[in-house]
């Protein structure tokens, strides 16, 4: 991942005064990176951030659990947008994929509509329009956008296996469904499971949609807290308290991919498919 | 259909809105973008720390959080600017954080042989990066840039909902005058179609005429 700027194309191997020369760029970029922080705490003690009345909220035994709960929401909306998404990835991927040109057809205008729309005005729809209740809500919109991204991916995995994979196994008699499930569909998952990981990355930062329309996930109950006047507005502290947690479960979630496609890289398994780098899908249509 | 025509200057204020702030947006998440992948490419290891924290966080962080965090957070210090200004700021870091990583690897896939062989012919260092280097890393880039700017576009959406005036915002308004509530989300989807759409085919066009001859 991190490329010394030694291997780029854009440097010679740095001599010894060109050394000596970002050394000194080095300690002034230093000096202003820590100056910028600095500037940021004093903001922040200048504010008054750092109070006890600000902070105490956070040791009542109310107010942790109403965290926890909101955190168990956001996961809860995670797990049922996650599974499903995939489900639905499958089906509409195995459609694009189909030899019948009208399901072909009809699965193609799904997964570019629901590609092209933003998840929001999609959860908004259903939750203003269809008055559905806030969780499935929020679960309908993450997993028919992700679904349908999910469906590009497995496409362009399935697509992505070595033709002579297929050829092969038609020649050894196997029909058009075994040469998918036991031939072409494992491979393709092996290749793309990086990007499918961070394609959950995706809907798992999407869950915060449900804040806007009132589901009692984690950053709800933050704005709960952060409203309360008897706590001095705690705005900021909650802020410092969430943000860590949303952006380690993200950051794990990444690490994760990032991990399983060096993995799979180096895998026997995966010499007729190419192993796709660990980032979530493109939305270009017409792009690979 | 009615909806449509009879709203027509406030269906059109939401869609300037979220044309106003995607083109505004998008100009800040390039450059800071290509500020970052600059970091991140640089010599000097506490730039590509820096580099590398901000696309780590900023990838990682959800977008409503960070609208939640600078929206309502920063006029606590005192900031008090409009919230569409905000929003900008909201996005264009947002989709920096991506932009620079789509830079970064456009940059990468130019071979090392390319810089090498420029120097050796006596090309300074602008002229390497300005003639060899990153004329090969801008055509491998067009496609996922287009790609991020569509995200972008979407992601707009979530400014509507912390009250600024743009295309999902409108549906509160024509909600509250009792219009049919599924034909004002067809056009609001039809909105942001047109606005994808032709950044997509703004894209594809410049991808056939400097995109990478496969």
């Amino acid at each position: 991942m991190t490329q010394t700027a030694a291997a780029s194309a854009l440097y010679d191997i740095p001599g010894p005064r060109t050394r000596k020369r970002h050394f000194v760029y080095g300690i002034v970029s230093t000096a202003v990176i820590i100056a910028l922080v600095g500037w940021i705490i004093y903001l922040l003690v200048e504010t008054e951030q750092f109070t006890s009345a600000k902070w105490t909220p956070f040791e009542y035994k109310g107010i942790q659990e109403l965290l926890l709960r909101g955190l168990g929401n956001t996961l809860k909306a995670f797990a049922y947008a996650a599974v499903l998404s995939l489900a639905l990835g499958a089906v509409l991927a195995v459609g694009r994929l189909s030899e019948h040109r009208a399901v072909r057809w009809l699965a193609t205008l799904v997964v570019e509509f629901f590609r092209a729309m933003p998840v929001l005005v999609m959860i908004f729809f259903i939750f203003v329009a269809l008055k559905v209740q806030p969780l499935p809500a929020l679960v309908a919109g993450l997993t028919l956008y992700n679904g349908s991204v999910l469906a590009e991916v497995f496409r362009t995995g399935i697509n992505s296996v070595d033709r002579g994979q297929r050829e092969a196994a038609y020649a050894l008699g196997m029909r058009k469904t075994q040469v998918m499930t036991f031939v072409l569909a494992p491979q393709a998952v092996r290749a793309m499971l990086p990007t499918i990981i961070s394609q959950l990355v995706v809907a798992l930062k999407d869950t915060s949609l449900g804040y806007l329309i009132t589901y009692e996930e984690f950053l709800h109950a933050g704005k709960l807290i952060a409203s309360n006047l008897d706590y001095d507005l705690p705005f900021i502290p909650v802020v410092m308290v969430i943000s860590p947690i949303y952006i380690g479960m993200c950051m794990l979630l990444s690490w994760f991919a990032t991990w399983v496609a060096k993995r799979e890289r180096r895998s026997p398994k995966t010499e007729a498919v190419e192993v796709a780098p660990a980032e979530p899908g493109t939305l270009l249509p017409g792009v690979k | 259909m009615d909806v449509l025509t009879e709203n027509f200057s406030l269906y059109g204020k939401g869609f300037l809105g979220t044309l106003e702030l995607t083109v505004y947006a998008s100009i800040l998440a390039l450059v800071l973008g290509l500020v970052m992948a600059s970091f991140r490419v640089a010599p000097v290891g506490s730039l590509r720390v820096f580099g590398t924290v901000w696309v780590m966080v900023l990838r990682n962080t959800p977008l409503t959080l960070l609208f939640f965090a600078v929206l309502l957070g920063l006029p606590r210090f005192g900031l008090v600017l409009p919230f569409k200004v905000f929003a900008i700021l909201a996005l264009g870091c947002y989709t920096s954080a991506f932009i620079c990583e789509v830079l970064r690897s456009g940059i990468n896939t130019v071979p090392q042989g390319q810089g090498e062989a420029a120097r050796s012919l006596g090309m300074t260092f602008g002229q390497t990066l300005g003639n060899v280097v990153l004329p090969q890393a801008f055509r491998s880039v067009i496609p996922p840039v287009g790609s991020t700017l569509i995200a972008l576009a979407k992601n707009s959406a979530i400014a509507g909902a912390f009250s600024v005036t743009e295309l999902l915002g409108t549906y509160k308004t024509l909600n509250e005058l009792g219009y049919s509530i599924i034909w004002t989300f067809v056009w609001i989807a039809v909105g942001y179609l047109i606005i994808t759409l032709s950044i997509s085919a703004l894209f594809n066009v410049l991808e056939k005429r400097y995109g990478v001859a496969r």
